[in-house]
């Protein structure tokens, strides 16, 4: 199965969203350097809103992610609720 | 292949030999040096005499390398478009079969450049 | 009583479709085929636009807010930086030279994809394409300006970055990313996005953007850190306006599948052409590396593209023609690349060196089956040269390749003792290729580049000198009219590192930073 990413710049914002990320992909690994946070998942990777909400303590808009993403790699499913990544094969 | 287009595309080449002035490009490689990173083009009036290429402008271009000055020329092989071909020091470029945008190389056996790696 | 009844708000996906498709029609005074006059002539067919999917659905007002957002993120450091001397901070001098690399090279492209975009966003029959190429435009040109922005800093301290638009339309190793650019540009809206949208911006972007960007984060380059993390939130965007592209040509028609591989087999070799540039960038030039070339090849292209070509094969699409050659390059590379630039240094824009030896060091562990063998030889016979006084600067114009117009320097790919050679005739001329596959582009499209503006061959035209110079008069020196004609400083711009006026200021100015004397 090949891997999808997602890579966020390392800043007090994305904190909570890596948090999130890992609480609801337990399949994925951190990979950090300077500055960027790449994260790797083998099939899908899943990004949810209420995961960070809970942990932010404010209402999170998905496409606040546009400010800190730096790359990403799988075909993209986007809803209010959650941004899937995947490849199907 | 025709390039795929909304209108008829055809162009002049930008480097017709008319547009060099009475020159004709030559672009030569040394062998087995690769401290010069890239064979060299040099532009040569087609009457211009084969010997003098060498004895007067590749002394210029490749004399930095220590194996220049132990070269014999007379056991350098030659290549034209990388066949083996035979130059005739005597005769101009043109009467060597040299066109424009002509590329020959030569080998100098034994000189494999510094410490034998071919630089 | 009257229940309270909540107004029920449009999801992403409603809203998203109400403000864009919703807003298109066909036209009935002229006929869509007038009103879009390119979109049909490369052969590909589309039969239904509304298959496209819009993958990221950013309406206007969103897409603002968070674009707005960055900016005042991005400004706020870039004034931190130029208020606090961050050039300072960079691991040393040498640094500086990356950036020069940039801002002549790569920023001037970043406003050819801005035209790009405008002009196949304007071209393409389908709204969610349409909406799609209009924000990477405006995001394109804001990247073209803030890199002018960010960089103009360094501009103001150090050499080689106060012309990068003129040194970009002539300077000898500016034409090779200028090409490229020019033939995607001048190709259909199709095939521009195929080479920009999907080869560029997928398949390849990490290949640029991680090395400098990482690279200045590694190198205490707060200033380019920022833009390259600010750009690259707009290239997830981008990215996957690529990605549909491809799956929405391929899933509309398999007659599509041929000219589609074409396209994806010729612009994946065009771009790894073009990133020579970065591969001698992240092994020659960043004195804190981050990966070698070879580690950054491996991770971005064949792990990652290996994943994205897996995925495309169920439509037939298989990985471009050129991977081989590419694997076996990724060894030679770097190290051929730079060797070139020690070669030319004094007709170049910023500064070249030889490594230290815990540099070649750190180069013969990343590359122990080619770097010991075959180029630390003639790095280490440079810099005794010279230490004596003698440091090799090549006055000889090389042979350059006619597609990608780089200097012939690439070896054969089975023997990287032999340069690689190969040429063609057409119609009354030779054409000389540094591979089969700039041979291969050629053949198929012989017209377009027997048009290439190949500098070397220029110079000798005597296109290439000031306004009203005369070549013929006593004591002409033809490389610094050139280099004059390149709006290039020599003795400030050019030569090595080592004496520069960059190395002298940084050393003083970091000297009086950091002491009271």
């Amino acid at each position: 199965m090949s891997n999808v990413f997602l890579a966020l710049q390392a800043n007090e914002d994305t904190r909570a969203i890596i948090e999130a990320i890992t609480e609801d992909n337990p399949h994925a690994v951190v990979h950090p350097s300077p500055a960027m946070v790449k994260i790797d998942a083998e099939g899908s990777l899943t990004v949810r809103r209420e995961t960070i909400e809970a942990l932010i303590g404010r209402s999170f808009d998905l496409q606040e992610l546009h400010i800190n993403l730096i790359s990403l790699s799988g075909h993209i499913d986007e809803t209010d609720d959650e941004l899937t990544l995947h490849w199907n094969a | 292949m025709a390039v795929t287009a909304l209108k008829d595309y055809q162009f002049e080449p930008a480097d017709r030999v008319e547009n060099f002035h009475g020159n004709q490009l030559l672009y030569v490689g040394w062998e087995d040096h690769l401290l010069f990173c890239a064979p060299f083009a040099f532009p040569f009036p087609p009457a211009m005499r084969f010997g003098d290429v060498v004895g007067q402008v590749l002394p210029a271009a490749f004399g930095y390398h220590p194996d220049f000055a132990k070269i014999d020329w007379a056991a350098a092989q030659w290549f034209k478009s990388g066949q083996p071909w035979t130059p005739d020091f005597n005769k101009s470029l043109a009467d060597n079969g040299l066109g424009h945008k002509d590329v020959i190389r030569f080998r100098t056996p034994g000189l494999t450049g510094i410490k034998g790696a071919c630089s | 009583m009257d229940m309270n009844v909540p107004k029920k708000k449009l999801s992403l996906k409603e809203k998203y479709s109400h403000m864009t498709r919703g807003l298109d029609w066909e036209t009935s005074y002229q006929s869509m085929d007038d009103v879009y006059p390119y979109a049909k002539y490369e052969g590909i067919k589309i039969h239904d636009w509304d298959k496209w999917e819009d993958p990221f659905r950013l309406t206007m007002d969103a897409y603002w807010k968070y674009q707005a957002e960055k900016e005042r993120k991005l400004y706020a450091i870039i004034d931190a930086y130029a208020q606090n001397n961050g050039h300072l901070s960079v691991t040393d001098a040498r640094y500086i030279n990356t950036v020069k690399l940039f801002l002549t090279g790569v920023s001037p492209l970043e406003y050819m994809a801005h035209r790009g975009f405008a002009h196949v966003g304007r071209q393409l029959p389908g709204a969610g394409p349409r909406v799609a190429c209009l924000m990477q435009s405006i995001d394109e040109i804001r990247h073209a300006q803030t890199q002018v922005h960010s960089l103009s800093n360094y501009n103001k301290y150090y050499n080689g970055l106060h012309d990068f638009r003129h040194m970009h339309d002539r300077v000898w190793y500016l034409s090779v990313p200028k090409s490229f650019f020019d033939d995607a540009i001048t190709a259909g809206p199709f095939e521009f996005m195929v080479a920009i949208g999907f080869s560029f911006e997928y398949v390849l972007t990490n290949l640029l953007f991680v090395p400098f960007v990482s690279g200045a984060a590694y190198n205490g380059d707060m200033s380019a850190m920022t833009f390259g993390f600010s750009a690259q939130s707009d290239e997830a965007r981008h990215m996957t306006l690529g990605l549909e592209v491809i799956k929405f040509m391929l899933e509309q028609d398999p007659d599509n599948l041929p000219i589609v591989q074409r396209w994806i087999d010729k612009w994946a070799w065009r771009g790894t052409r073009v990133l020579t540039l970065v591969a001698m960038m992240m092994d020659y030039m960043l004195p804190k590396r981050i990966m070698s070339w070879k580690e950054a090849w491996e991770v971005y292209f064949e792990e990652n593209g290996g994943a994205l070509f897996k995925d495309l094969a169920r439509y037939g699409i298989t990985m471009p023609k050129c991977i081989e050659d590419i694997t076996k390059e990724k060894e030679h590379l770097s190290h051929q690349a730079w060797a070139t630039f020690y070669n030319y240094g004094a007709a170049a824009a910023f500064h070249t060196w030889t490594p230290d030896e815990d540099e070649m060091n750190w180069l013969s562990e990343k590359y122990p089956d080619s770097f010991d063998k075959y180029y630390r030889p003639r790095l280490e016979y440079w810099r005794d040269e010279a230490a004596k006084g003698n440091r090799f600067y090549n006055k000889t114009l090389p042979m350059l390749c006619q597609v990608c117009q780089i200097p012939m320097l690439f070896t054969e790919p089975d023997d990287p003792t032999k340069i690689c050679y190969r040429e063609t005739q057409y119609k009354d001329d030779k054409y000389h290729f540094c591979s089969d596959h700039c041979k291969a582009i050629f053949e198929h499209e012989p017209e377009k580049y027997i048009q290439s503006w190949l500098p070397v061959h220029q110079i000798y035209q005597g296109n290439c000198f000031p306004e009203g110079t005369d070549p013929t008069a006593e004591g002409f020196d033809p490389l610094a009219a050139v280099l004059a004609y390149y709006h290039m400083n020599f003795g400030r711009d050019n030569l090595d590192f080592e004496g520069s006026e960059d190395q002298k200021n940084f050393d003083a100015w970091r000297g009086v930073a950091t002491s009271n004397d």
